[in-house]
């Protein structure tokens, strides 16, 4: 089957600004794929190409099989979108807006929408105008929740929402994901990427720099151990692949590399093991890690620092 | 409360910033009424040489109501000074009780509309602050109009009283109307109603002169323009008229103060409404959508033209009696080929087809402003083409020019006829109106075609309907060649009922405004959304 989503090296610049640098994206079919970046990255930028609200200057772009460009009316029958920036008309309402959105769509379903609305606990009468942030959001939500399309493009859908809602939206996915539809869910929340994405591409100045199950990115990273030891288990700090070594009499915390996991942890059972604790990165981890080491290595670079880490 | 002590710090700050940030508009502003009042003094001394052809052109404006209406008591016309405060007199003070208006509104509401001002208000700015700095920049625009209006008429070598005072009278009449979108903007929390409450008030004030100076003038006292223009300039000044002039900008200004404590931010007097739970059938179609989004605009400018129509189809009655008493300028004109009244109804069409083409614009231009607010792209987003929902707001325009003419000219039919023209001139005052159809389709297809391609520069539409005024209202008084006012789409159109009906012109409009209106669709098409 061909994927929901197929992107390869897209590029697309404002002027002088190159937003997308030769980015890769593929959503497969059935599959709630988070899509992670910095502020300005390029997430929204590609979601418009994927629209066909902006042309890409070069690259292979295809949603469902078609040229989002030439083929947009027809492929917007198939999917739903909720924007980063929900900005409504302030003189309709809520309920008048999520109608108009469905009817727009051709898939206006009442029961689900009025359901919805009871979920999200919105005021549908409410001026547009007089909503405060997280409403809005919910509009825009409930809006695109109530239809059947087969794809969903969310951009930051969450952004403003409380805990409570939250929870209810990712109720609504993981329902939807157990329709065997497919979600593109453009997110700073990783929490929720976590709890909800199969898989993710994480994008960084328009490029792509990792994709993968969350398992997959898990492996290229560390994991954290904590463990208390019978001797001082000071000599693994000189070990390869162990990062941030601190010793504190019989207690030892340190980051491993997943590929040199094995053969630390048997070293550490030499120490007299007395009690192991290790947790995989999470998702946050993993982002600041990898920006982090990014940052740190530009900085280094342009102090002048030669002083090359991992 | 805090309103007893009124907080003004960051007022410097706000001021230098808007002024930065809007320099190219004040300069633009300025730079033309002051341009306004220099071409007409520049064309008066030329066109009238010699104190004689003064005399004559005198004789000619004191019997035409039509032109007073239009302009401005006959005031010291054998003199250079009065012909041109009678000829740049009445537009160039529309001109700067409109740059007045769209200012404040602009800079007051329009900011707390777009949520910046709140931005603001967090800073260590002082609550009045972000007001005070507006109003202070739209005073200093005033008076240097003011100074400037002046100072060109001063070295064209015209009196020192009359300079001063024409000069003094758009400074003043600028910050009534100041005054006036400052307590609009109190009650509004949509910038666009701001618009139209101030814009009443001017069309009010411009009707009430007019009828007030075909008359014996009592009525004029009723309008601030009225006020400003009873100061004689150059037809023996008197200065006191200018009282009730600051009385009501201090008058206003109180109200404003009063209305401004009694709100909260980014909210009008009136709280706001819950709305419909479900949307109507009518609105799950994008034109649907765009009639409702453009309907409160529709009404607005609807009823503008309509009360100024109903004006001027009341004064055209003065003017039927006025020739009736004159019997050589009832011959004088009759020679002419078209009366009086014709050439005064024919100007009066072709004015109200200029107010209604401010709508096409606005209209138009709601393409552009629903792609910037970011309302197109949910829209774009759901099976609708770009051309179908560019469409929907055509066909408002479209639509609504001409419910626009048609109101005008049975306004302007209906009160000619009741007041004493009778029923029967209503359907050709009718048809006057209609005949302007292909020029304001025309005005919809080069707005279009702005937005298509170059989205950025769409103001230059405002720009052409400017041009497009001066050429309708003025470009006859200034001598301008006829090239020049051929580029104006509303020249093209017959003046009916003054001239003969022609076809060809028209069918010419037609086919340019579709020209216009494809090259904006393949422009549209073709471009990034946003
Ligand atoms: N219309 C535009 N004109 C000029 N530059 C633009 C335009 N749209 C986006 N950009 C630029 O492209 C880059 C990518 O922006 P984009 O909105 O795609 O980022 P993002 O990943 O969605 O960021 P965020 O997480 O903040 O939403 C930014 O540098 C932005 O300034
Ligand atoms: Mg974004």
């Amino acid at each position: 089957m061909t994927p929901a989503i197929a992107v390869s090296g897209l590029v697309k610049t404002f002027g002088p600004t190159r937003a997308l640098d030769g980015l890769d994206l593929i959503v497969d079919t059935g599959e709630v794929h988070g899509f992670l970046g910095p502020n300005g990255s390029g997430k929204t930028t590609t979601i418009r190409v994927l629209l066909g609200l902006i042309r890409a200057d070069a690259g292979e772009v295809e949603l469902l099989g078609r040229d989002p460009w030439r083929d947009a009316v027809d492929l917007h029958r198939r999917l739903a979108y909720v924007p980063g920036d929900v900005s409504l008309w302030p003189k309709l309402s809520g309920g008048e807006v999520i109608d108009l959105f469905g009817r727009l769509r051709g898939d206006l379903d009442q029961r689900r929408r009025d359901e919805l609305i009871e979920r999200f606990e919105l005021d549908p009468t409410k001026k547009s105008r007089t909503y405060s942030k997280g409403n809005r959001q919910k509009v825009g939500l409930v809006a695109a929740l109530a239809s059947n399309a087969e794809l969903l493009i969310l951009d930051e859908p969450t952004s403003g929402l409380d805990p409570l809602m939250e929870s209810v939206f990712q109720d609504c996915i993981t329902e939807i994901k157990g329709e065997g539809r497919k979600v593109l869910l453009s997110s700073h929340i990783l929490a929720e990427v976590e709890a909800l994405c199969d898989r993710v591409t994480i994008i960084r100045a328009g490029r792509t720099q990792q994709s993968g199950t969350l398992a997959e990115l898990r492996h290229l990273t560390r994991t954290s151990i904590t463990a208390e030891t019978n001797r001082p288990a000071g000599e693994l700090a000189d070990l390869g692949g162990v990062h941030g070594f601190e010793i504190d009499g019989a207690r030892v915390q340190f980051d491993v590399d997943n590929d040199q996991l094995a053969a630390v942890v048997s070293r550490l059972a030499e120490f007299e093991l007395r009690s192991l604790v290790s947790h995989p990165p999470t998702l946050e981890e993993l982002f600041l890690r990898h920006y982090g080491d990014e940052l740190a290595r530009e900085r280094a670079l342009t102090r002048g620092d030669r002083n090359d880490q991992v | 409360m805090s309103h007893a002590t009124v907080d003004l710090t960051g007022t410097s700050v706000l001021a230098r910033f808007i002024v930065r940030r809007d320099r190219i508009r004040i300069v633009v502003w300025i730079g033309s009424i002051a341009a306004l009042v220099a071409v007409t003094a520049a064309s008066v001394k030329g066109l009238y040489p010699t104190q004689a052809d003064l005399d004559l052109a005198a004789a000619a404006s004191k019997g035409n109501a039509a032109a007073i209406a239009f302009s401005g008591p006959a005031q010291g016309l054998n003199t250079v000074g009065g012909q041109v405060a009678f000829q740049a007199g009445a537009s160039g003070l529309v001109v700067v009780a409109l740059m007045s208006l769209l200012m404040i509104g602009q800079l007051t509401r329009g900011e707390e509309e777009a949520g910046r001002l709140e931005l603001l208000r967090s800073l260590p700015v002082g609550s009045a602050a972000p007001t005070v700095a507006a109003s202070m920049i739209v005073l200093t625009m005033n008076a240097v109009v003011g100074a400037l209006v002046a100072g060109t008429l001063l070295v064209e070598g015209l009196p020192v009283a009359g300079s001063i005072a024409f000069g003094a009278s758009f400074a003043l009449l600028g910050l009534v109307f100041a005054c006036v979108a400052l307590v609009a903007a109190q009650i509004s929390e949509n910038t666009r109603v701001v618009y139209g409450i101030a814009g009443a008030v001017l069309g009010a004030s411009f009707v009430l002169r007019a009828v007030g100076d075909i008359g014996d003038g009592t009525v004029s006292w009723l309008s601030p323009i009225g006020w400003v223009q009873k100061t004689r300039p150059f037809a023996g000044e008197r200065w006191w008229p200018f009282l009730p002039t600051i009385a009501a900008a201090a008058g206003l200004l109180v109200v404003a103060e009063v209305l401004a404590a009694r709100r909260d931010l980014g909210s009008g007097l009136v709280p706001p409404q819950p709305g419909s739970r479900t949307a109507s059938p009518a609105l799950g179609r994008p034109l649907g959508l765009a009639v409702r989004l453009q309907r409160g605009s529709v009404i607005g400018w609807g009823a503008g033209v309509l009360l100024t129509a109903v004006a001027y189809g009341s004064i055209a009655n003065s003017i039927d009696d006025f020739v009736r008493n004159n019997k050589t300028l009832a011959d004088m004109f009759a020679s002419g080929g078209a009366s009086l009244t014709e050439s005064y109804l024919a100007t009066s069409m072709r004015i109200l087809a200029l107010v209604g083409a401010g709508f096409v614009i606005q209209s138009t231009l709601r393409i552009r402003g629903e792609e910037i607010q970011l309302h197109a792209e949910p829209v774009l987003a759901t099976p609708v083409s770009r051309q179908r929902w560019a469409m929907s707001h055509l066909l408002v325009a479209a639509g609504g020019s001409v419910v626009l003419l048609a109101i005008a000219g049975l306004a302007v039919g209906i009160s000619y006829g009741l007041v004493g023209g009778g029923v029967a001139v209503v359907p050709g005052l009718l048809g006057d109106a209609l005949v302007y159809i292909p020029a304001m389709w025309l005005m919809v297809g080069l707005t279009f075609a702005l937005i298509g391609l170059v989205p950025r520069g769409v103001v230059a539409a405002w720009a052409v309907l400017a041009f497009c005024f001066i050429i309708g209202l003025l470009g006859g008084m200034l001598g301008l060649p006829r090239w020049l006012m051929d580029l104006s789409p509303f020249e093209q159109v017959p003046q009916l009922p003054a001239a003969h009906f022609s076809v060809l012109p028209l069918l010419v409009l037609l086919v340019v405004a579709l020209g216009l209106g494809v090259t904006g669709m393949a422009g549209l098409r073709r471009r990034d959304i946003g």
